[in-house]
């Protein structure tokens, strides 16, 4: 069971009645591109939402470097409401809010481009690096801990410089243009360490040329950085040419996983997108 | 301009103003109204600032202020009495149980300690809540802290509903222009050190902060508790300018007050928060003080002046500065010598440019 970063299990997210993700397992390998795709309103950000800790799945588990992560089964009224399978599977919780799933080596992006608006670029960069320091209150308001800080800055502006942003650095976040502030938001979840980057929706809003060029920078990111790349996206230019394996949710249902050849031409996947003739 | 320079500039600014602060109380007449109102702009500067913190610099919109303070004055209070005037002070209740006395310095810093404890018991279940849940929260509280520090079981401790006084107060306005110097200054630390940062981006988007790696939880309450120091600081001041601790000044529209000063002041601005500080204290204390008082210009009767008729003007004040200028005085920048400098340099290069 070695070589895969990410490994969840049974992933299965109730609310209320409505299935959002339905018993999805799936798989990342170390150095892999692989893309979640699926019709609007499939449930792919919900399965993101679990496995970054921003929701607590109602039942699965998730393994992060062949270590369990989080782990949950239906309690208290999902008990009875459940309406999934394996719910005698898993009789543990184990859960872990956002901050620690980051610190574990784990950075997202967002649908909707969350930057800290009023704050500059430098700052928004620099914010990643305060999980790791080692400062408290006292040595950081007394700047007892300005090595750290100093390597803090350092380590911000380098990044900055490789991604080609130095320039801009004391540019307020929020006044910067659309694609920019795309490209800041991985910059910023670059500067987490990550070992594994979740990019949800990252061309969302892009033209044909602008995709392209993000298709080159998020290869480039994953050598440079030695990333594996997990990501939800809908522009299947930029999907079937990037992924090493595709996985397709529909209704929170896994239809299919493969090669980009191999999902572009399943039934299945033609007819979760262009629908299914109702006399067929 | 550089930053060592701009550093020592405002220093320099800052000792000026101490010197000049000092001279006019040298010449001014001891009740002179001017006095006062520097005094007490001191203090609810300091607490204004603590305010900011919270609600401007980390967005947690919090209305226990006054609670906070309450509990610092009464730390400060309970503390420092001495121990001959006990007897004569909790008269009422066979002189107390507390039977020792400390130094102004450390009864300042208990009072901050014992509102930042509070302040972290109180935030484990409050902090949870957000926006107008937790202001409704913290304002609860602070009303509960109130009347239970009016309580007669209490009362060897509080002295029940009686006022505490004979504690050591101060005479000269260096005092509380110097604890207000240090405390916000150390407040200004934070608020430029890593952890500020993190406050800041917690008010800009908390879930994105969250992923950021920032404990959610620990950063909020960390704020509420440095917020809560220092007013409970503020607090202890204000008992010491008042001369006396009663539960029943330490009202909501003290909170108010407060809010009032951070809003026109300019939410997320220090320096805001401070020149709004002593223009507020300034206009209710002095400067519309001759509207509530009758007026004749020769035998002709100005209108509309009378008892109240301050609140009257000070309200529609508040209600323009509200509408015209949103983001108040100073916005969320702030005031610095370095900004000054480059504001001029601005307009004479721009002239030099023209011709």
């Amino acid at each position: 069971m070695s070589g895969n970063i990410l490994r969840a299990e049974n992933i299965t997210m109730q609310f209320g009645g409505v299935m959002a993700v339905d018993n999805l397992s799936l798989e990342v390998n170390e150095g892999e591109i692989v893309a979640l795709i699926g019709p609007n309103g499939a449930g792919k950000t919900t399965a993101f939402n679990c496995i970054t800790g921003v929701y607590e799945p109602t039942n699965g588990c998730v393994y992060f470097c062949d270590e369990l992560m989080l782990e949950s089964y239906p309690h208290g009224k999902m008990k009875r409401i459940y309406q999934g399978s394996n719910a005698a599977k898993y009789t543990k919780r184990v859960t872990l809010s956002p901050d620690k799933i980051t610190k574990l080596g784990i950075a997202r992006t967002f649908q909707n481009i969350r930057l800290f608006s009023s704050m500059t670029v430098f700052e928004n960069v620099l914010i990643a690096k305060h999980m790791r320091a080692k400062q408290n209150l006292l040595t950081a308001a007394f700047r007892l801990n300005y090595a750290e800080e100093n390597r803090m800055r350092r380590e911000a502006m380098e990044l900055l410089e490789m991604q080609n942003m130095a320039h801009l650095k004391n540019e307020i976040a929020g006044s910067l243009p659309y694609g920019i502030q795309r490209r800041l938001e991985i910059a910023r979840a670059l500067a987490t360490d990550p070992k594994l980057l979740l990019l949800d929706e990252p061309a969302a809003g892009m033209n044909p040329q602008e995709t392209q060029e993000l298709t080159d920078f998020i290869r480039q990111i994953r050598d440079d950085y030695h990333l594996t790349i997990f990501m939800i996206e809908h522009h299947m230019d930029l999907v079937m040419q990037i992924s090493d394996r595709i996985y397709v949710l529909d209704f929170g249902k896994l239809i299919t996983h493969g090669t980009p050849e191999a999902v572009q031409n399943d039934q299945r996947v033609i007819d979760a997108y262009l629908g299914v003739s109702e006399d067929a | 301009m550089s930053k060592k320079a701009n550093g020592i500039i405002s220093a320099l600014l800052l000792l000026a103003l101490f010197g000049l602060v000092l001279m006019l109380e040298r010449t001014l007449p001891p009740t002179h109204i001017a006095l006062t109102v520097l005094k007490k702009g001191c203090i609810y500067a300091l607490v204004a600032v603590s305010m900011n913190l919270l609600n401007g610099f980390t967005g947690l919109f919090s209305l226990g202020q006054a609670g906070f303070m309450l509990i610092g004055a009464y730390t400060y209070g309970i503390l420092t009495i001495p121990v001959a005037d006990r007897a004569s002070v909790y008269q009422y209740f066979d002189g107390g149980i507390v039977q020792f006395s400390v130094p102004v310095i450390v009864g300042l810093i208990a009072a901050g300690i014992t509102a930042a404890f509070f302040a972290w018991l109180i935030g484990l279940p409050v902090l949870r809540l957000k926006s107008d849940y937790l202001a409704i929260a913290t304002l609860g509280f602070a009303e509960i802290i109130r009347a239970f520090f009016q309580w007669d079981k209490l009362g060897r401790l509080t002295n029940g509903s009686n006022l505490l006084r004979k504690f050591p107060t101060f005479n000269s306005i260096a005092f509380p222009f110097l604890v207000t110097v240090v405390c916000i200054g150390i407040m200004v630390l934070i608020i430029n050190s890593s952890y500020g940062r993190a406050f800041r981006a917690i008010r800009d988007d908390e879930i994105a902060a969250e992923a950021m790696g920032i404990n959610l939880a620990k950063h909020k309450r960390m704020a509420f508790c440095i917020s809560s120091f220092f007013a409970g600081v503020g607090g202890a001041l204000l008992a010491m300018y008042q001369t006396s601790i009663q539960a029943a000044t330490f009202r909501s529209s003290m909170t108010y007050e407060i809010l009032l000063i951070v809003v026109i002041g300019g939410i997320g601005s220090v320096t805001g928060s401070c020149i709004a500080a002593f223009l507020f204290i300034a206009s209710s204390e002095w400067w519309l003080r001759f509207l509530d008082t009758e007026m004749y210009i020769g035998s002709f009767k100005v209108p509309l002046l009378r008892t109240g008729f301050r609140k009257v003007v000070f309200s529609v004040i508040v209600m323009a500065v509200v509408l015209f200028a949103r983001r108040g005085i100073m916005g969320d920048r702030e005031f610095s010598v370095a900004g000054i400098y480059n504001f001029f340099k601005k307009k004479f290069g721009r002239k030099e440019a023209a011709k």
